[in-house]
Parts: structure tokens; C-alpha cells; sequence
């Protein structure tokens, strides 16, 4: 299994070499990659209908218990082959939908990088193996749904797309980390066993939460669907991927996944049940006003994403086993009309359902592809939409307690507007009377229409046939979620019952509202005067705030003047060194124990405080320099007094080196201006007695602290024992702490090397001019 | 700006400052001294003299661009530090050898690794100090 997705990420690093050969003759190979890993995985199918599962394990970092553990049941089966199926669709379909495009290569390579992680998500067996994989999906999706990056709008969307998505995954890697303490592992197959220690833990409300943050951000539920609508700037293909099969359901993978392991309780249904009922209402009501034909898939997209959250919610067997159903009809229905939307938007260059009509009569295949598949979201019978609504509504009735009425409303109003949004989307373009400014159109290349045509073709066929997938999903599939056997059988024909009525009446009533809707301008405004109140403008508004804000602390902190940074440095300094010394109590002095003066300390200070005044005083910059120097070897002087001979030396060496810097530097700067205000003098200067007391504060308090000698005698007494050195500061430098060493002097080549690089990079730039 | 008299004595003083800190360099494992030390008392030695005969004529003495002196000494300084790893000792042993040598006495891994500071020092003021002093602007 491994293999299968290091095949992906090797391919889109051989398109770094190789990618000027697809662009023309050799295109015909990319959809062979997702199709010989369709194959490979519909070769697991019999094995794993009957029951079996399949485990691969590589230790990774098996300290940290990562490894790249993976799985195959029958969820990450049907995963797998929808990822890789439609994947094969999509990448044929893509082939001839950017031809010409001059980062065709690129964006297969990105393309490929989303399978591969999808594939990696979908089959990880260890938590954090699957974290990794779960923001790679993010990460890859970002550049595909800011492919076309010269558009404003489009970058806007990926980012937003990936703040939503990647907020997601912080929340779920720490809920992941939570569940893993509570088991005692990272193996998901493991944690299994340890349901109980999960469920009954007091942070199992906590781990859910952010568990369920994760799924929402990813599979957009209110109130994080705003970036699916925003994300449609990608490329029609990239839409349709993300959208159907893949990106999107990873929430509900993660969901069914993980409900063996901690579903099933109050705290598990009530949250899935309340977002994804209102997800699914909001956003299918929603979808009726749109007149972009992929802004109704988006929506209709959400509110199928709501059905899925909200079926795993309810938690039943029936509402299991409809949930896998559900999710291969979306994908392919949903698949079709997107691939169908890119067609038409190709031909046409237009998505508004508000102008086209008629296009059957040009694009015949492509519109017996929509109709298809939008009497398949619509659940006619005969269709595999028809048995998925089946089962859906079988869930929302056979619910225990007094909700069946509720949840089977919900239900029908989502159904019902859902239908409406299929035909607008998949219907409307195609009949009424054919637009003169279409008539020229042709049929584009059979290589574009066949992929819609033939997963429409698959919605008819699983629909007349339900014994093709039915076993496959409704047992093994979920089984896996369930954790335990369903024992169900897909039928087209359950007879005259309430299933059937609501069947009906969906199709009656949604029909009609087909027929009286009629998306407008108008109605868009009217429904865009309520945006103030919509998640997507609140969470613009943060992100505003935020940018204004860090605009604010950057101007205030900073503003890039050196004076500026040092004053804060110090302050901050003094601030916490006086917090420091207020918490360590009164300070005492013992002036019987202090040394006496000599005549020579007196001098030396005498001589200190003289260069001082000239330093503040002098208007010339030089002399300030130079003075300031002087206060330099004094000190060493100091040091010399009190027999630090290497310290003393260092000093004046580095003393004289800076005053030559410095003097060297004031050369090529323009001459003295004063740029300080006698108020900021002032400020500067109690800033700095302020720094000078509480340092000498210090200097006194640390005499009559006890001190730990431990240290410096074990460097005097082994200096010569173990490094033959009678020189116990430079056996120190070059011996005891020799590493330390090696880095200041590292350290010190890079200054020299960036001091150097800077100024002859300017002279080079100069010199072109 | 040209002195006679500063001219003179840096031809003098430019080999008796290295020498001394070459002296300091060596002596630094018994006595006050050391690389670092070292390395600053030969920069200055350098400096004075670009000071005196300005810094083409010092960049002409040096032969190279001290830039050039760096990844020399950092070589060095690492190669003294890994050294002990072939004969299997953890890094940073100190290595000797037994005879001592006449004036220097003994030598070991940890002159070699201060050596490899003094090149760097040197390396590194006379880059930042010639690098600003020959930029036109």
C-alpha cells in the first residue's frame, strides 16, 4: 500500500524533469497513473467484500509510536476507488481541458501530489501518520484551488481555503493527541479496544470537540462552508476532484472513522445532527439562488456534506449504511455535473443558467451526461440516487424517540431543494430554445465528454443493478463504520410504503419549485443583504482586525530604527531586573567588607566620569568616539586592578578595534546633525541612570549572595590534570567548553561574511545603474 | 593624511605585533593570552598599518582577501575538535604529543584549535574593516 502512494509522489517529482514531454506527445500517460492504481485497488474488492482486511506496517519513528502503519478495510477501499477512479476520470478529462496552458505540467504534478496524500489519508492506520496526510491535503489543495494565480480572487480563495482548513488541522492533531494519551496509542486499528477508556475518560468531550472541528473545517460545515463557494475559482477539474470524491469527504471520512472508536453517544449525535441538519438546510436553500452554475454545485455540495455529517450523527445501522451509499452517489452525480459545468463553461464561456438554455441541441452526449446525473441527485427511481434517498429517509423514520418527525422534515426540505438545485444546474442549460449566439457551437473532443458521460452512464447502471456496489457498501463498507454486521441488502423496490411516499413527494414538490424559482439578480442581492450576519463576514472582519492590528504592533515595535529598538530592549530589561530584585528582598550593605580605595581606582574613575561628560556634551561626533574610548580602558584598567589579565587585554584590543570601526564608519556618514530633542534627551537619560543604578544595585547585592563554587573549582583543579593547561580561561575557551568556541566563531563569520556580502552587493547593483 | 614617521614605524612595528601575537597565541595555555587575544593584537597590527600606507597597500602584504582566511580557520578549529573521533575518543579529547618542543612546549589538539580562532578573528576584522573602508560611496 505503501507503494501505491509513493508511486504518486515519485510521479510529480518526475514531472520536474519530464514535464516539457506531457505538455504535447506524451499527455496520454497521466491518466495511466490513477488508472493502474484504480485497477490495483478493484483487484482488493472480492477479498475485502468477504470480510478480510489488509495491514501493512514500515516503522518510522517507532519511539514516538509514528510509523507508517497503514490499512485496508472496506471504507478505505471505497475511498480508494473513488479517489483513484474518478481521479482517472478527472485526469483525462483535464488533458484536453488545459491544453495549451503553460503550466499544464505543474498542474498535474499538483494534482498527482493531492491523490497521493488523499490516498495516504484515506489508508493511514497511525494518528499522526494520518495528520500528516490530512495537511498535505490541504497544502496540495492550495495550489490547485490557486492555480489560476494571476487572479486576485483566486489567490484570495486558496488562502482562505487553506487559514479554514489548516485551522482545522490544528484543532485535530491536538484532539488526535488527546485520544492517543487516553488509549495508550497512535495505531487506529488499536484504539478500538480501548472504546470504553475513551468514552468514559472526562476529556472525551474535549478530544471529540476538536475532533469534530477538524472534520467541519474540512468537509465545510456551518460555519466553516464559506471557503467551498470561494474555492470554485479553481480550474473546473480541480473542482470537480476536490469537490466530489476526495478533499471535501476526508471530514467524513475522518467521522466514519473514527465513529466505531467514539461514536455512538450523546455527545457524539447531538453535535453531528444539529450542524449537519442546519448545514444541509442552509446550504440547499441557499443553492436555489445562485445562478452560476458552479456556485449551485458548491451549495448543493455543503448541504450533501450536511446529509453525510448528519446520517453519522444519527448513528443507526440504517442511517450507516445509508451514509455509505450516499457517499458514492454524491460522488458520482456531483463528479458528472461539475465535469459538465466545465464543458459548458469551455464552450460557452458562460456558467449563468439565467442565459443558457437549449444546449442539448449542440452538446448532445454532454447533456444526456447532466440529465443523468441530475435525476440521479434528484432520486428518480432507476437511478443510484433513488436507492441512496431510500435509505436515507429508512434512517430518519426508524429513528427511536420522538424525533423521526423532526429529522424526516429536515430531511425532506434538504431533499427537496437539493432536487431543485440539480435540475437547475444539470437541466436548465440544456432545454428551451437554443440562444442564436449558440447555435455555431460544436461538440468538443470526445475525450471531454466521455468521462461525465460514463460516470452518468455508472449512476443508471448502480442504480438498476443495486447488487453491483450494494454489498460491497452497505456490508463491507459498513461494516468498517459500524464496527459491527449490518446485514443489509440494497433493493430498488421496497414496496408501498412511507418511504415511497416521501419519495414522491419529493420529486413532486421539488419539480416544482424547479419550475417556480427563478434565480435572479435581484433575489441574489436580497439574499447578499444578510451576508453581514454570515460567518464568512465575521471571520473577514477578524482577519482584518488581525492584519490592522499587526500592522499597529509592527509600527509601534518595529519601525527598523536601531536607537528605537536598543531604548525598548532596555527597558524591558530594566523592567524585569527590577521585578527580579523586588521579589528577592530588602538589599544590605556591608561597607565594612568592601576593599578600600587606592589612589590609582580613584584616578582611573576620576579620568571615567571626565570622558563622560565629554561624550554627552561634545557636539562632535568624533570626540565623543574617542571619549568614549577612554571610558573603555578605563574599565580595563579596572580589570587590571583586579587581576582579570586576559579579560584586560581582550578589552583594550576590542577597544581599539571598535574606535577604529567606529571612526571608519563616521567617515562616510553625513556630519553631525542632532536629531534628538531635549525631551527625548531627558527620556534617554533617565532610561540610562535607571539602568546604571539598578546594575550597581546588583554588583553590591551579588557580594552577599552565597555562591555556588563548584564550577570554577573543578575548572582550577582539572585544568592541568585533564587539559595540561596552567591557563584556566583559555582551557575554558579552547578545551572544557571548546563547542561553545566553535560556534562564537561560526557566529563571527557570519557577521563578517553578511557585513561583507552587503555592502559589495550594493556596489554591484550600483555599478549596473 | 600621509605620516613619515607612522609610515617608518609600521614597517617595524607590522612583524614585532604579529610576532607578539603569535606569542600570545602559543603561550595562551599557561599564561594570559590566547587565539582570540591573539588574533585581535594581529588585526590590529594590520589595521595600523593600513592606517599608515592606506589599505590597497596592507590588502598587497596580505596577498589574499582575508574574507579568504576564515573558512581556513574555522577548518582548522573543527578539524582539531573531530580529530579525536578517528582514533575513537569522543570529540574534543585533548590529543598531545609526547615530546615536548623547545620554547613552545608541549604541543596538543587545543593549539591547533586556537590557531584555527586566531584565523578566524583576524579573518573577520580585517573583512568587516577593509570591506567599509575600501566601499565608495
Amino acid at each position: 500500500m505503501l507503494f501505491t502512494i509513493l508511486f504518486g509522489f515519485l510521479s510529480t517529482l518526475l514531472l520536474v524533469p519530464l514535464g516539457h514531454k506531457i505538455k504535447s506527445k506524451w499527455s496520454m500517460v497521466l491518466p495511466l497513473i490513477p488508472a493502474s492504481l484504480f485497477l490495483y485497488y478493484l483487484a482488493y474488492v472480492p477479498a475485502v467484500a468477504a470480510g478480510s482486511t489488509f495491514s501493512q506496517m514500515i516503522d518510522w519513528v517507532p519511539s514516538l509510536g509514528v510509523n507508517f502503519d497503514f490499512r485496508l478495510d472496506g471504507l478505505s477501499l471505497l475511498f480508494c476507488l473513488l479517489i483513484t477512479g474518478i481521479g482517472t476520470g478527472i485526469f483525462f478529462y483535464a488533458r484536453t481541458y488545459l491544453k495549451g496552458h503553460p503550466y499544464y505540467d505543474r498542474f498535474f504534478g499538483y494534482l498527482l501530489l493531492f491523490m497521493s496524500a488523499m490516498l495516504g489519508l484515506v489508508l493511514s492506520d497511525n494518528l499522526l501518520l494520518l495528520f500528516v496526510f490530512w495537511e498535505l491535503t490541504s497544502i496540495s489543495s492550495f495550489f490547485l484551488i490557486g492555480f489560476n494565480n494571476e487572479q486576485e480572487d483566486s489567490r484570495k480563495s486558496a488562502l482562505t481555503a487553506l487559514t479554514i482548513t489548516g485551522m482545522g488541522g490544528f484543532f485535530l492533531v491536538a484532539g488526535l493527541i488527546l485520544i492517543a494519551n487516553i488509549a495508550g496509542t497512535y495505531q487506529i486499528s488499536g484504539l478500538i479496544y480501548s472504546r470504553d477508556a475513551i468514552i468514559q475518560h472526562e476529556l472525551y468531550p474535549l478530544a471529540l470537540g476538536l475532533l469534530f472541528i477538524g472534520a467541519f473545517t474540512k468537509s465545510a460545515q456551518f460555519p466553516f462552508h464559506f471557503w467551498l463557494p470561494g474555492a470554485m475559482k479553481a480550474p473546473t477539474p480541480v473542482s470537480a476532484y476536490l469537490h466530489s470524491a476526495t478533499m471535501v469527504k476526508a471530514g467524513i471520512y475522518l467521522l466514519a472513522r473514527f465513529f466505531p472508536i467514539m461514536g455512538g453517544t450523546d455527545y457524539w449525535s447531538y453535535p453531528l445532527m444539529i450542524v449537519g441538519g442546519f448545514t444541509m438546510v442552509y446550504a440547499a436553500v441557499h443553492a436555489l439562488f445562485r445562478m452560476d452554475m458552479k456556485a449551485i454545485l458548491a451549495y448543493t455540495t455543503i448541504a450533501a456534506l450536511g446529509v453525510l455529517v448528519f446520517l453519522l450523527g444519527l448513528g443507526s445501522k440504517d442511517a450507516i449504511v445509508a451514509a455509505s451509499v450516499f457517499i458514492l452517489v454524491h460522488a458520482l452525480y456531483k463528479a458528472t455535473l461539475f465535469l459538465v459545468t466545465g464543458i459548458v463553461d469551455h464552450e460557452t464561456g458562460s456558467r449563468d443558467i439565467s442565459r443558457l438554455s437549449g444546449l442539448r441541441k449542440v452538446l448532445f452526449p454532454v447533456a444526456l451526461a447532466a440529465g443523468i446525473a441530475a435525476l440521479s441527485s434528484a432520486g428518480l427511481p432507476f437511478t443510484f440516487g433513488f436507492i441512496g434517498k431510500d435509505l436515507i429517509y429508512e434512517a430518519t423514520l426508524h429513528t427511536e424517540g420522538n424525533w423521526p418527525l423532526i429529522l424526516t422534515a429536515v430531511a425532506l426540505l434538504t431533499n427537496i431543494c437539493l432536487l431543485a438545485g440539480g435540475f437547475m444546474a444539470g437541466i436548465k442549460p440544456f432545454f428551451g430554445p437554443l440562444p442564436q449566439a449558440y447555435e455555431k457551437l460544436h461538440l468538443p473532443p470526445l475525450s471531454m465528454w466521455l468521462t461525465p458521460l460514463i460516470l452518468a452512464v455508472l449512476c443508471l447502471l448502480f442504480g438498476i443493478l443495486p447488487g453491483i456496489t450494494g454489498d460491497f457498501l452497505s456490508k463491507a463498507t459498513a461494516n468498517a463504520i459500524f464496527g459491527a454486521e449490518t446485514h443489509m441488502h440494497l433493493k430498488i423496490w421496497h414496496g408501498f410504503n412511507t418511504v415511497l411516499l416521501l419519495s414522491a413527494i419529493t420529486l413532486v414538490v421539488g419539480t416544482l419549485l424547479y419550475l417556480i424559482n427563478k434565480p435572479s439578480e435581484n433575489k441574489l442581492n436580497a439574499v447578499a443583504r444578510w451576508n453581514k450576519l454570515s460567518p464568512q463576514y465575521l471571520i473577514n472582519r477578524f482577519t482584518d482586525g488581525v492584519f490592522k492590528g499587526s500592522t499597529l504592533y509592527t509600527n509601534s515595535i518595529h519601525n527598523g530604527y536601531l536607537r528605537s529598538y536598543h531604548l525598548k530592549i532596555i527597558l524591558f530589561a530594566e523592567a524585569l531586573l527590577i521585578y527580579k530584585l523586588w521579589l528577592s528582598g530588602p538589599i544590605q550593605i556591608n561597607w565594612d567588607q568592601l576593599t578600600p580605595l587606592t589612589i590609582y581606582e580613584v584616578a582611573v574613575v576620576i579620568i571615567l566620569l571626565g570622558a563622560l561628560l565629554i561624550v554627552i556634551l561634545t557636539p562632535s561626533r568624533l570626540t565623543s568616539v574617542v571619549s568614549m574610548s577612554v571610558i573603555g580602558y578605563c574599565i580595563c584598567l579596572m580589570f587590571v586592578f583586579y587581576s582579570a589579565p586576559d579579560l584586560a587585554m581582550t578589552q583594550f584590543t576590542i577597544d581599539t578595534l571598535t574606535t577604529v570601526l567606529f571612526v571608519l564608519v563616521l567617515y562616510k556618514l553625513p556630519s553631525f546633525l542632532s536629531l534628538a530633542s531635549p525631551k527625548q534627551k531627558f527620556r534617554d537619560m533617565i532610561v540610562a541612570l535607571g539602568f546604571g543604578t539598578i546594575l550597581s544595585i546588583i554588583a553590591l547585592k551579588v557580594l552577599y549572595e552565597p555562591v555556588s563554587k563548584d564550577t570554577s573549582n573543578f575548572y582550577g583543579e582539572n585544568a592541568y590534570l585533564l587539559a595540561k593547561g596552567k591557563n584556566v580561561v583559555n582551557v575554558i575557551l579552547a578545551d572544557f567548553r571548546g563547542i561553545d568556541t566553535m560556534f562564537e566563531t561560526v557566529v563571527l563569520s557570519i557577521a563578517a561574511v553578511g557585513v561583507y556580502s552587503l555592502l559589495k552587493l550594493r556596489l554591484k547593483s550600483s555599478e549596473k545603474e | 593624511m600621509r605620516s613619515i614617521i607612522l609610515q617608518t614605524a609600521t614597517r617595524y612595528l607590522l612583524p614585532i605585533l604579529l610576532l607578539f601575537s603569535f606569542f600570545l597565541l602559543l603561550r595562551g595555555h599557561y599564561s594570559p593570552g590566547g587565539g582570540f587575544v591573539g588574533g585581535l593584537v594581529a588585526s590590529i597590527a594590520f589595521v595600523l598599518h593600513s592606517f599608515a600606507n592606506g589599505t590597497e597597500a596592507t590588502m598587497k602584504i596580505l596577498g589574499r582577501k582575508p574574507l579568504s582566511l576564515i573558512p581556513v580557520g574555522l577548518g582548522l578549529a573543527a578539524l582539531s575538535m573531530v580529530m579525536p573521533t578517528f582514533f575513537g575518543l569522543p570529540p574534543m579529547t585533548g590529543l598531545w604529543f609526547e615530546e615536548k618542543i623547545p620554547v613552545i612546549g608541549s604541543i596538543g589538539s587545543a593549539l591547533f584549535f586556537d590557531l584555527g580562532v586566531y584565523l578566524v578573528v583576524v579573518g573577520v576584522v580585517l573583512t568587516i574593516l577593509f570591506t567599509i573602508s575600501l566601499t565608495k560611496d
